[in-house]
């Protein structure tokens, strides 16, 4: 299927961000994706195209879903998957980074998967290693997967970018997840708007070209998709927003307040949820509106398709050729 | 230092003679005596006299004042890895800087006579150019403590600083203000509001919101300035920003001057010459403090030199070692070494047309020398024979391997400029010779 119409999807041998893809390149992605998604419902899941290529998993913070799902695409793919958890200490995260880049250089992987807490980590390390880098969330700057996966559910359930309303609600302030996904729709021709109080919005938000919202059930009048970020707990204690109660009122998304947008408007979340927090639970677990679960399975099938389309450029530049 | 006490004689002929602090700009030539500016004039040296011992042919290029550099942190005592009295003499000489102004932020801190002292016998037993050291205005730069301003005063501080630290304490700060005007002290403060910049290594803006870094708004530095603007009203304390770089800074300072208050200001080369933007792909050379700003803030900037607003223009020279800059960059190490850049950024403004040659060098010669009360920065006889011969045209680019800095955390890597120092005279003799060099 994939393997044999190895045409090249991604300039660059890298997957840091949003930001430097086309929407030529987007789409690619999400058209091969597609085809994963069948793979993976069909009984015989797993393909050869990796066969030989090492792909390793380097999270410096803990993500249970997204390190699974990149490995269950690396297996399925036929990759071998080493999975490293780094406990980074708070002195000298910076230090183990660079130690650990030249310890796995040397273990010539093919692929390093990478999830760190700050920002462009993951474009350091592209620089210090020889293999193909994906970011797997970098600090505050960008989780390019999860923005396409978010892109594959909404297509999926018919949606089309071009004019589709999009509110991007809560704790866009230090959330990869959110520029991502500005990012993503912007380019493909959506219109997105955030919905967030002051202190959870960068400054100069605006210069995105996203609209602003600060009153919730305003932000959600006539949208196609409500986008939920979720809300770290240390944000909670009275730096950001003086409380869980107070902020569920205002900016978490309950039935009421989803009245207002768009009958049949999509409803996601990049998980893991603070039930009761961001998200009723009434809603989260709504079948009719909620795609949560559904954007779980798109991301196996983005992640296989990312990595189908790395691999294409390491066998084209020849570079650790078995 | 050099010695003082040498008989040589030299004589510079076919120099522009510019002399910011006489607001000379013309032909001629300088003899130098005892270390010290026997003579100068637009006739001296016409007909070259054969019986000098040195003569220096000018060919035409600009023989001003060593430059004077208000702001350089060493890491000497307690990071000689970073670097050394010496090895920061070696970068400034090469910059045309004869005497630098170096900051108590080292371990130990600068907070004590002998400390002070330490520095000075140090410097005088390895330093190539004029060591001009500061003392702490808080003990350990803790901001709570005022030190012994009177005590250090003598030991030879010539101005009390935290570096790079801001007092957050309004009324520790109003104590030592008012402290310090008791001895006519200067203090040198660096703005940042600590609480909202915590954290944050670069200007909030569209631009930090994009790499999603942690940023502080620009509005942090003038809080402080028109904070610190107010305790010099109530105190009478003389008062130097360290290095302001922005519209908002500028504008208060402004005002303060026109209402007569004793206050002062400078800027760092590289908020003249890089912006917010040149953080690139998390460049770490390019965390700086205060961080680079906005294009608007840096035009202001030039046009607070070119007014006279902003009365001196520092390196802000800050080495740091490599593996404090490899990192992440919220984790990186904030500074950047520019003692050899200073003079071409500042030489830029010229080329710009931003400022007279004789303008530009006023902010590295007689203006940090009135600030400081120092017995330098001016070509008038009898004053110290500390000279830099520049040849404000020479095109070259800045390589870091090249740099005589111990820590090459140099913000303009690959940059091309025009002008540079070719030699650098302290006390009359020759420190750095470009043609000798490496």
């Amino acid at each position: 299927m994939t393997a044999a119409n190895a045409e090249t999807i991604l300039k660059s041998s890298h997957l840091l961000g949003i930001e430097a893809l086309s929407v030529g390149e987007i789409t690619s992605l999400l058209d091969l994706a597609d085809s994963y998604v069948a793979l993976n419902r069909s009984a015989k899941k797993k393909t050869e195209l990796l066969k030989g290529r090492t792909l390793i998993n380097l999270f410096f913070e803990a993500s249970t879903r997204t390190q699974s799902s990149f490995e269950l695409a690396g297996k399925r793919l036929g990759a071998d998957v080493l999975n490293m958890a780094v406990k980074t200490s708070s002195v000298s995260k910076g230090e183990t980074l660079i130690d650990t880049a030249t310890t796995l250089n040397a273990m010539r992987p093919d692929i390093l998967v990478v999830r760190h807490p700050d920002s462009g980590a993951a474009e350091l390390l592209s620089r210090k290693l020889d293999c193909s880098v994906i970011n797997a969330g970098d600090g505050s700057h960008e989780h390019p997967t999860q923005a396409l996966l978010d892109a594959l559910t909404m297509r999926r359930r018919g949606r089309k970018f071009e004019g589709l309303i999009v509110a991007i609600c809560g704790d866009v302030l230090h959330s990869r997840v959110a520029r991502s996904n500005i990012q993503l729709l912007l380019k493909m021709g959506a219109r997105v708007r955030l919905v967030a109080p002051r202190t959870l919005l960068p400054a100069d938000a605006e210069r995105f070209g996203v609209e602003i919202f600060h009153d919730m059930k305003k932000g959600l009048e006539g949208v196609d998709v409500v986008m939920m970020l979720r809300l770290q707990l240390e944000r909670m204690a009275g730096a950001f927003v003086p409380s869980t109660r107070e902020y569920f009122r205002f900016y978490g998304l309950d039935a009421e307040k989803l009245k207002r947008a768009k009958p049949g408007a999509l409803v996601m979340h990049p998980g893991p949820m603070n039930r009761g927090v961001e998200i009723d639970s009434a809603v989260a677990d709504d079948i009719e509106v909620s795609v949560i679960q559904e954007q779980v399975e798109m991301g196996v099938a983005i992640r296989m398709a990312v990595l189908d389309a790395l691999s294409r450029g390491l066998a084209r530049e020849g570079r650790n050729a078995p | 230092m050099t010695g003082s006490n040498r008989t040589g004689r030299i004589a510079f002929r076919n120099a522009r003679l510019i002399d910011p602090a006489a607001k000379l700009d013309a032909k001629g030539g300088l003899l130098v005596e005892n270390g010290r500016i026997a003579d100068v004039g637009p006739r001296l040296f016409n007909d070259a006299e054969a019986n000098d011992p040195e003569i220096v042919d000018c060919k035409g290029l600009v023989l001003a004042p060593g430059l004077i550099d208000m702001r350089v942190f060493t890491g000497e005592p307690g990071s000689e890895h970073r670097e050394t009295l010496e090895s920061a003499s070696l970068a400034a000489a090469a910059g045309g800087v004869t005497t630098i102004v170096v900051m108590p932020n080292t371990d130990p801190v600068i907070d004590e006579p002998s400390l002070v002292d330490f520095i000075r016998r140090r410097a005088a037993a390895t330093a190539k150019v004029r060591v001009v050291p500061t003392a702490a205005l808080t003990k350990g730069l803790a901001g709570e403590v005022m030190t012994e301003i009177g005590l250090l005063t003598e030991a030879g501080a010539v101005a009390f600083t935290d570096g790079d630290r801001t007092i957050s304490n309004t009324r520790v700060l109003r104590r030592a203000l008012a402290y310090a005007s008791t001895f006519g002290a200067l203090v040198v403060g660096h703005a940042e509001d600590p609480d909202l910049s915590e954290g944050a290594s670069v200007t909030e803006g569209e631009y930090a919101m994009r790499l999603g870094l942690p940023a502080a708004p620009a509005a942090a530095e003038a809080i402080i300035v028109e904070r610190d603007i107010r305790l010099v009203e109530m105190t009478g304390a003389r008062y130097h920003f360290g290095q302001i770089s922005t519209r908002a800074s500028l504008d208060a300072i402004a005002a303060a001057k026109k209402r007569g208050l004793p206050i002062t200001c400078s800027v760092a080369a590289h908020n003249l010459a890089l912006n917010e933007l040149d953080v690139g792909s998390y460049f770490t050379f390019m965390k700086v403090k205060p961080p680079l700003r906005s294009e608007e803030d840096r035009a202001a900037m030039l046009e607070g030199v070119a007014s006279g607003l902003i009365d001196a223009i520092v390196s802000g020279h800050d080495p740091q070692a490599a593996d404090t800059k490899r990192q992440p960059f919220a984790q990186a190490a904030f500074g950047a070494v520019g003692l050899e850049t200073l003079l071409p950024v500042v030489l830029g403004l010229h080329h710009d047309g931003r400022t007279s040659l004789s303008l530009a060098l006023r902010t590295l010669t007689s203006a940090p020398a009135r600030i400081l009360g120092l017995n330098a920065g001016t070509l008038a006889k009898g004053a110290p024979a500390d000279l830099v011969l520049i040849d404000p045209d020479e095109p070259f680019s800045v390589r870091e391997d090249e740099l005589r800095s111990r820590a090459r955390n140099t913000p303009f890597e690959g940059r091309k400029f025009h002008g540079r120092a070719q030699q650098t005279y302290v006390g009359g003799e020759c420190v750095f010779d470009r043609k000798k060099a490496r």
